[in-house]
């Protein structure tokens, strides 16, 4: 990068870039993503699930936004089209795995203990104790939290962000880091929206453009079945696309995944 | 705080550096960080003891260059800065931008303490 320049120089770090480099040391240059090592291992991760013909979502959300009803309702409609899998990292609800094999497809529990988010390793290990033969689709249920989770790559295809109808429409403005990530975003909980007056979907909406994010924005309850067709005609897109690039040899990451070194490194 | 991980991955990646170059310990070394990585600066600074207590970068002096948000925009093409969560175009106001910094987290350069040879 601008090592030699001095451009990146502030009052600040001024006299660290220009302290002489004493006899028996010596400065070396990195230019290396901080969470190197777990993205290698999501690289690794993502080539698992190419080389099977797998899409992988991770779902992510505040905690009690509906990740686990969407999933249950999703298994429940397409489980004649998709053979669907599971993985729980969410700890709100110990039961969330077992809810998820109440309907019929594997599902694997991780024990995250007080982790605030999944990991690629995490996610690695998770594998070693799935059938994933003839799997369609992956689900990856996140920790429930806005903050962490968007800043580790776990080999996931797409990002499908929730915002349930009795959080704040701000969310988006107040969580960028996630909500920049979402190649999807979910209104979830709509049967309420009637309930509710502070909550305006337009304004969610624009939120997730200022943050000049093109993913579409789907108004759905999963448990009164409304607007359950739009994620479903979004999930058969999906899958579509990733056979189409893995029958190409090629794969995808989330659409605004952090690209560190890749994308500023000039 | 999903800080201390990232301070975990720092110290692993400091403690290969040092033994790859034979050194015997990292003195300081430099962060260019951007608000959108998700990583906030000084949470990263508080968890960096723990992580680091005992190892070879235990006393290394941490330094970062804070990167700032900055969009291109699709539209017009002009550059802007911009705030984290109004990505939109100083130019012209369309959300259609691109972002070209502010969501670095990047491991710059480390300082190393070479072994003290006698010649
Ligand atoms: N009214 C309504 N409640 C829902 C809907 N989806 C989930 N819930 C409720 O929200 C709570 C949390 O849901 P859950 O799926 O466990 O959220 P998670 O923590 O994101 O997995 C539960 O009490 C659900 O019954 C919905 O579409 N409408
Ligand atoms: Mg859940
Ligand atoms: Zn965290
Ligand atoms: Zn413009």
């Amino acid at each position: 990068m601008c090592d030699t320049c001095g451009c990146n120089l502030t009052p600040g770090n001024r006299k660290f870039a220009y302290k002489p480099v004493e006899p028996g040391a010596t400065t070396v240059s990195v230019l290396q993503n901080l969470l190197k090592k777990n993205d290698d291992q999501a690289a690794h991760n993502r080539a698992h699930f190419d080389s099977r013909g797998i899409l992988t979502i991770n779902l992510m959300s505040s905690p009690g936004s509906g990740k686990t009803a969407l999933l249950e309702a999703t298994i429940a409609a397409l489980k004649n089209e998709f053979k669907i899998a599971v993985i729980e990292g969410d700890l709100e609800t110990e039961n969330d795995a077992e809810r998820i094999r109440a309907q019929g497809v594997p599902a694997h529990q991780i024990v995250t203990g007080t982790a605030c988010h999944l990991d690629a390793h995490l996610v690695h290990d998770a594998l070693h104790h799935m059938n994933l033969n003839g799997v369609d689709i992956l689900f990856i249920e996140n920790v429930g939290n806005l903050v962490c989770p968007a800043s580790f790559d776990l080999g996931q295809h797409v990002n499908v962000t929730l915002l349930s109808v009795t959080e704040g429409d701000d969310k988006p403005a107040k969580y960028p880091v996630m909500f920049r990530a979402a190649d999807a975003v979910l209104l979830s909980k709509t049967d309420l929206l009637p309930h509710l007056d502070d909550f305006n979907p337009v304004r969610a909406t624009s939120h997730v453009r200022n943050l000049a994010n093109t993913a579409p924005v789907i108004q759905l309850s999963a448990r009164k079945d409304i607007g359950m067709d739009g994620w479903y005609n979004w999930l058969r897109e999906q899958l579509a696309a990733q056979r189409a690039l893995a029958a190409d040899g090629a794969t995808r990451r989330p659409a605004i995944q952090p690209d560190g070194i890749q994308l500023h490194a000039v | 705080m999903h800080e201390l991980s990232v301070a975990q991955a720092l110290v692993e990646q400091l403690e290969n550096i040092v033994r790859e170059r034979k050194a015997d310990a990292a003195t300081s070394f430099r962060i260019r960080i951007g608000p959108l990585s998700g990583v906030v600066p000084d949470l990263l600074a508080s968890a960096f003891p723990l992580a680091a207590a005992g190892s070879v970068a235990e006393h290394a002096v941490m330094d970062f260059v804070e990167a700032p948000v900055r969009v291109r925009c699709q539209t017009c093409g002009a550059e802007s800065e911009a705030a984290m969560n109004r990505l939109l175009c100083g130019a012209c106001g369309d959300w259609h931008t691109q972002l070209v910094s502010g969501d670095e987290l990047i491991l710059e350069s480390v300082e190393l303490q070479l072994p003290v040879t006698t010649q």
